[in-house]
């Protein structure tokens, strides 16, 4: 009981701090739309990657970059 | 120091050690292990030192607890472990423990030992904290503020108009009785003096009447002051007393269904009136205006007897004339009119259960409810509904007697069943075991809005007010406050004032915690409250006519400014601090003022213009005690603020300063006070400036008979001393000679708070005018004849040279100091460890100067060595250890060989603190003169300490081990390896010690012993050692292993220990499975080579069936994974992932947590793409009990490496999960 307490006040904690953590009740929508908020701020925040992105793209960088800001 | 000398006292010591070894019996019974040794065999762990040398003492456990187990924080195998224990051991000896309770040093304390004792706060309290006990619970207050008022709460309760007219009548009763008191004590005689005196004495019958209902009480004052304006003839004493009873009448109409019956009990109802904890019966304004005490109170006793009537029957005949002897005695007709009382009702009013605490009941009864066999029978410790509780107090009957009544609450309607649920559940709180306190606070917190907050708190504050709480009972109703608190958010208004009478007193408490709790509620309450309404709360107690209501009101202002912002607070402070109607409001609004930088400290400095601004005017006030109140919240902003701020009391300065020379007595005190807090914020040349115009009426007050003056006076001085502006010269010429004239004198020795501050305010000026000065100044009381005056000079004198050094010390001073230490130092009559610090510090600041004293000091020691008392010894050896350093660099190695013998032959010394002490010293002689120069030798050395190893008294495990230990690191080569051997076994018993330091100690020793005579000898030691039963030797043992493995390369450990799990024994296996993971976790990178090499065997473990086989190998993966994280071996990883990752599912938190840990080490080392793919397939199964491991792995992952498993999240059909941006190919 007191461990089931714990765990629970830890996973809310952890879910204050990590947004993007789950648990067993997350739903597939709230998890996917973490994954894809999460990669467009990886790709943000790795400028080569975004570079690389942005030319595949055929897009200016920072065009690529506001667009992936303003999806995410 | 001559030889002869020497001889003398080796002589004397060899007969001392001869006394002492003719008692004990070298092979006879030894008490230590309650054995007759009679083997002829010599015994490898039982060496042969008992025979050898003598025990060291006749029972070495002597004063040590020898049963309690060892237990520290390692709990991996909890199957193993029985005991419940959660935290560590205290390692403190017993002696160390209560030096505090015996207040070595603290002897003023000694007298409150008997209260200390006591768990119920009351007894602890002083008279002025026990006035909490006069205060009342005051009715339910409307909630003013409340937006969308709740129907039933709003329409109740007082208002605030009320509320301060009902103040302003106190006030007014409060003048007109001193007023009378002293007419009466001009001589007039007034008639009615006995009912004005009782209406205004504070009894807690009349306070309730004034507090509980305001409108009549109103109308009643109205009526009274007609009396007392008007009369002094008889008709007008009639109406008080006709006021009176139809003020009682009052009560009995109150709507309390519990009234009616208190009326047929009209003996029990004056007591029941005078009852704080009664008190909110009398209000309409309650939700449930009844405490269960009322209702209760009657109804109890036929409860209680139902279920004692079989234990306490009366006697029958039968049994009486079985028990009492026939001849010589006759039987008595009882007296005609007397009828023995069959209503158990009538009989429980006998027994003294206090109903409510009341102050006018009964006279002294002995009463202890453990023991006592009438009383602790009759209390359950089994409530219907409850269960088994810890206990359950006479007191407690009175609250919670309604549970045993054994109605049917069945036809019970829903207000009374919810009473009744958080009635059992606050007994629970209060009462039950951990587990049931836990679950029943939960359940109270989840369904605080439920029951809601008038239910809730009629029936918590009532039982915080009452008399016998103990600590722990208090600390969980606050708890349980606290909780509600956050869940009731706004409702609490109406309570607020309620909660604060209760908790305030929290904040005067001598409990650290208790205050700390008291805050907490307080800014947690503000919180939920608002600013406004805890304001319109409080304000009316701001004027109370009762000091310490007004006193416990501006600290839990201070708390709210705290929790709600200074700013918020300020307009409110600013006006109460001008008040014009009432002094008392302007001293409470400073003492709010004087809490805050108590309570925030530097927090304040943003405000800190507009507090000062606050009450800069009050330092002109009008009333003594306002000036005095200003100046010390002054002292408080100005410590709070430095060593800012000093603009901020431009302002008040002038006043300040003229107030200063203005005042006298207590006022100048504080004004004192303040000045010498200000000056430290201040330019150097103001500084100086402000001081020279202070310093005059410092020096008047110099030879204040007052100790607040002096003490004042001192702590200003060293504030002075301390700051830029004031210069040496300045010092020397105006302040020293009457300093020193007027403190250093021997009765200041005695007081111990006088002593202190001398002591510092000395030092501070040390500071200033050098250490020559100081010391020249008092060096000759080193040689007085008052001790506690020596002690204190040799305090300063050690406190002077530690900071500011010797250099400054001229030759003849340096003489007359060394001649005067060395007197202090053998004329004490306690040993004390300031002589002890006095001796050392100055030695080692004359460092090489010394030189010419050194044999004098020597001597000292020697004899003081040999002295009949223990502490003498001890503090003899301590202080060898501190001057060691200084022989070296003097040069004196011959007389450190010397000392090194004497201390040898030293080691038969009984007294363990002695022998830590000559250990000590014999270390630091060592440390000094080098292993090969040590005199005696080594080899003759180290053989005397191993029995000494198997001492258990801390200090001289901990002394021991580190002599050893340099000894094994340094010169290993001197003793040759059987003997090393023999200590490896000595060595065992001491992983388990309790001190981690000496655990740790010893480990490393194993290590030096292990590099010296190779690991081979060591290690077998060291695997037979795994196959005890005692798990923590165990587990020491594995540290152990770790540690030899990583001295002498991880290939000469690891094929003997993995040889070991082939022995057939769980204990054994597991044993390698620990050091196996010790062992890796101390090689680290060097595992790459080896885990080959342990994977079969890992793999073994990790589909034993056995739980706990498979979590230590988890903890095993673990540290192998971490180690090997990029150096290629993920295929091994990979092989072990796939072994661990079906023990996902166990539910012992042990376990789950080795396995989830070993998994994600191997996420550090396979990556995290590669162990997701494991984890996907888990997010979403339809079972939770899948789910939630495959959750836990996935946030571990996602805290740890968010970024780095972004390509790798699964392509899903999703159209949410659409990543294009990932398929783009250049």
């Amino acid at each position: 009981m007191a461990d089931k307490l714990r765990a629970q006040q830890q996973l809310e904690q952890l879910q204050t701090r990590f947004v993007g953590t789950g648990h067993a009740d997350t739903t597939r929508f709230e998890w996917s739309s973490n994954i894809q908020r999460d990669s467009f701020a990886s790709y943000v925040g790795h400028p080569p990657l975004l570079s690389y992105m942005a030319i595949g793209m055929g897009e200016c960088r920072e065009k690529v970059r506001g667009a992936m800001i303003e999806v995410g | 120091m001559s030889d002869s000398d020497f001889d003398t006292i080796r002589k004397l010591q060899a007969e001392r050690n001869a006394a002492s070894a003719g008692k004990k019996g070298s092979k006879t019974f030894d008490p230590s292990n309650q054995r007759t040794d009679v083997s002829t065999k010599a015994s490898l762990t039982e060496s042969f030192d008992t025979t050898l040398y003598e025990r060291d003492s006749s029972d070495k456990f002597a004063g040590y607890n020898t049963s309690i187990a060892v237990a520290d924080g390692d709990d991996d195998d909890a199957e193993e472990d029985t005991s419940r224990r959660l935290v560590g051991q205290y390692t403190a000896s017993k002696e160390q423990m209560n030096e505090f309770a015996h207040g070595n040093g603290v002897e003023e304390e000694d007298i409150l030992l008997g209260r200390e004792k006591s768990a119920r706060i009351a007894d602890r309290e002083t008279d002025y904290q026990k006035r909490r006990l006069d205060r009342v619970l005051t009715p339910t207050r409307a909630d003013a503020f409340a937006a969308n008022r709740q129907a039933g709460a709003s329409e109740d309760g007082e208002s605030y108009r009320e509320i301060m007219a009902r103040r302003e009548l106190e006030r007014e009763e409060d003048r007109v009785r001193k007023a009378i008191e002293e007419k009466t004590a001009n001589g007039d005689v007034v008639h009615h003096k006995a009912t004005l005196v009782k209406e205004g004495s504070g009894s807690p019958s009349d306070k309730e009447n004034k507090e509980s209902g305001s409108t009549e009480a109103a109308a009643a004052g109205r009526k009274r002051k007609k009396r007392w304006d008007v009369g002094t003839d008889s008709a007008d004493s009639a109406t008080a007393t006709t006021d009176a009873k139809t003020k009682r009448s009052r009560w009995d109409q109150t709507p309390a269904p519990g009234a009616a019956s208190v009326d047929q009990t009209p003996r029990k109802r004056s007591r029941w009136d005078q009852a704080p904890a009664a008190t909110p019966m009398g209000n309409q304004g309650l939700v449930t205006p009844m405490h269960p005490s009322q209702m209760g109170g009657p109804v109890l006793p036929t409860a209680f007897g139902t279920d004692i009537s079989q234990r306490n029957a009366p006697w029958s005949d039968e049994d009486l004339d079985m028990m009492l002897p026939s001849e010589g005695y006759k039987i008595l007709d009882p007296p005609p009119g007397y009828a023995p009382i069959r209503t158990v009702s009538q009989k429980m009013m006998a027994t003294p259960t206090p109903a409510g605490g009341a102050a006018g009941f009964g006279g002294f009864m002995m009463q202890d409810p453990d023991s006592g066999r009438a009383l602790g029978k009759q209390l359950p410790t089994e409530i219907p509904g409850v269960g088994d509780l810890q206990f359950f107090k006479a007191e407690d009957m009175a609250y919670f007697g309604k549970l045993t009544d054994g109605s049917d609450e069945n036809a019970m309607s829903v207000e009374e069943l919810k009473e009744r649920k958080i009635m059992r559940l606050l007994l629970k709180v209060k009462n039950g075991t951990p587990p049931m306190r836990k679950t029943a606070l939960r359940q109270l917190t989840d369904n605080a809005k439920q029951f809601g907050a008038g239910p809730l708190f009629n029936q918590i504050l009532p039982l915080l007010m009452e008399k016998t709480l103990e600590d722990q009972e208090r600390h969980l109703l606050v708890k349980v406050i606290d909780r509600v608190l956050y869940k009731l958010d706004e409702l609490v208004r109406p309570y607020v004032h309620k909660i604060l009478v209760v908790i305030e007193p929290l904040l005067i408490d001598q409990d650290y915690y208790a205050r700390v709790e008291g805050r907490e509620i307080i800014s947690n309450l503000s919180k939920a409250a608002g600013l406004a309404h805890m304001i319109s709360t409080m304000r009316p107690d701001i004027d109370h006519v009762d000091e310490y209501v007004r006193n416990t009101t501006a600290r839990a202002f201070a708390v709210v400014a705290s929790a709600l912002g200074i700013p918020a607070l300020l307009p409110f402070l600013r006006a109460v601090c001008r008040s014009k109607r009432s002094w008392q409001a302007r001293h409470t609004g400073v003492k709010i003022v004087q809490q805050i930088p108590i309570l925030m400290g530097c927090a304040v400095l943003p405000h800190l213009k507009g507090l000062v601004d606050c009450i800069g005017g009050n330092l002109n006030d009008d009333q003594t005690k306002v000036r005095t109140v200003t100046s010390l919240a002054i002292a408080a902003l100005a410590e709070a603020a430095n060593p800012y701020g000093i603009e901020s009391f431009d302002e008040i300065l002038n006043p300040l300063w003229t107030g200063a020379r203005k005042q006298r007595g207590k006022g100048l005190a504080g004004f004192l006070k303040a000045v010498g807090y200000i000056i430290p914020l201040m330019d150097e040349e103001y500084a100086n400036y402000y001081t020279s115009q202070i310093m005059e009426i410092l020096l008047r007050e110099f030879s204040s008979p007052d100790e607040e003056m002096k003490k004042v006076v001192l702590k200003v001085v060293s504030q002075c001393a301390g700051t830029d502006g004031v210069t040496a010269g300045y010092l020397k010429e105006h302040v020293l000679d009457e300093f020193f004239k007027s403190f250093w004198v021997r009765r200041m020795a005695l007081d111990k708070r006088n002593y202190r501050q001398v002591v510092e305010t000395t030092v501070d000026l040390g500071q200033k005018v050098g250490v020559g000065e100081i010391v020249e100044r008092i060096v000759n009381n080193l040689k007085d004849e008052s001790e506690a005056y020596r002690k204190m000079t040799v305090e300063t004198v050690e406190k002077v040279v530690a900071s500011l050094g010797a250099a400054s010390i001229g030759e003849r001073l340096e003489t007359r100091l060394i001649d005067g230490i060395l007197h202090s130092f053998q004329e004490q009559s306690v040993e004390d460890i300031v002589m002890l610090n006095g001796f050392g510090t100055v030695v080692n600041a004359l460092g090489t100067r010394c030189k010419d004293y050194l044999p004098q000091i020597v001597s000292t020691i020697l004899w003081r060595l040999n002295n009949k008392s223990a502490t003498v010894r001890q503090q003899a050896a301590d202080l060898i250890s501190r001057i060691a350093m200084v022989m070296k660099q003097c040069g004196e190695d011959a007389l450190m060989g010397k000392l090194g013998i004497v201390l040898y032959e030293y080691l038969g010394e009984e007294y363990p603190e002695v022998l830590g002490s000559i250990l000590g010293a014999l270390r630091s002689i060592v440390t000094v003169v080098g292993i090969s120069q040590m005199q005696p030798p080594i080899k003759d050395l180290l053989p005397r300490l191993t029995p000494i190893l198997r001492n258990r008294h801390e200090k001289v495990q901990e002394n021991t081990i580190d002599l050893v230990g340099r000894i094994a690191d340094r010169g290993p080569e001197s003793v040759n390896a059987r003997e090393w051997m023999r200590i490896c076994f000595e060595l065992l018993d001491m992983l388990k010690a309790h001190k981690k330091g000496i655990r740790r100690a010893a480990n490393n020793t194993f290590g030096f012993i292990a590099k010296a005579i190779g690991p081979q000898d060591v290690l077998a030691t060291l695997l037979n050692n795994l196959r005890v039963q005692e798990r923590q030797s165990r587990v020491c043992t594995a540290v152990a292993i770790g540690i030899v493995a990583e001295t002498c390369a991880p290939f000469t450990v690891l094929p003997a220990l993995m040889n070991e799990y082939r022995v057939p024994e769980l204990n054994v296996q597991n044993g390698v499975l620990k050091s196996l993971s010790f062992l890796f976790e101390y090689i680290g990178e060097m595992a790459k080579d080896y885990v080959y090499a342990v994977t079969p065997l890992l793999e073994d473990a990790l589909i034993d069936r056995d739980q706990v086989h498979r979590q230590t190998a988890a903890s095993v993966v673990k540290h192998v994974a971490l180690g090997v994280v990029g150096l290629g071996c993920e295929d091994a990883m990979l092989h072990l992932l796939n072994l661990l990752y079906p023990n996902l599912f166990e539910t012992s938190p042990h376990v789950i947590d080795r396995i989830i840990e070993a998994i994600d080490a191997i996420r550090m080392a396979v990556g995290p793409g590669l162990t997701m793919n494991y984890v996907w397939a888990g997010l979403f199964h339809p079972a939770r009990k899948v789910r939630q491991p495959y959750w836990r792995l996935y946030n571990d992952c996602y805290v740890q490496s968010a970024d780095a498993i972004v390509p790798y999240y699964p392509n899903l059909d999703d159209e949410r999960m659409d990543r294009p941006e990932l398929a783009i190919v250049i």
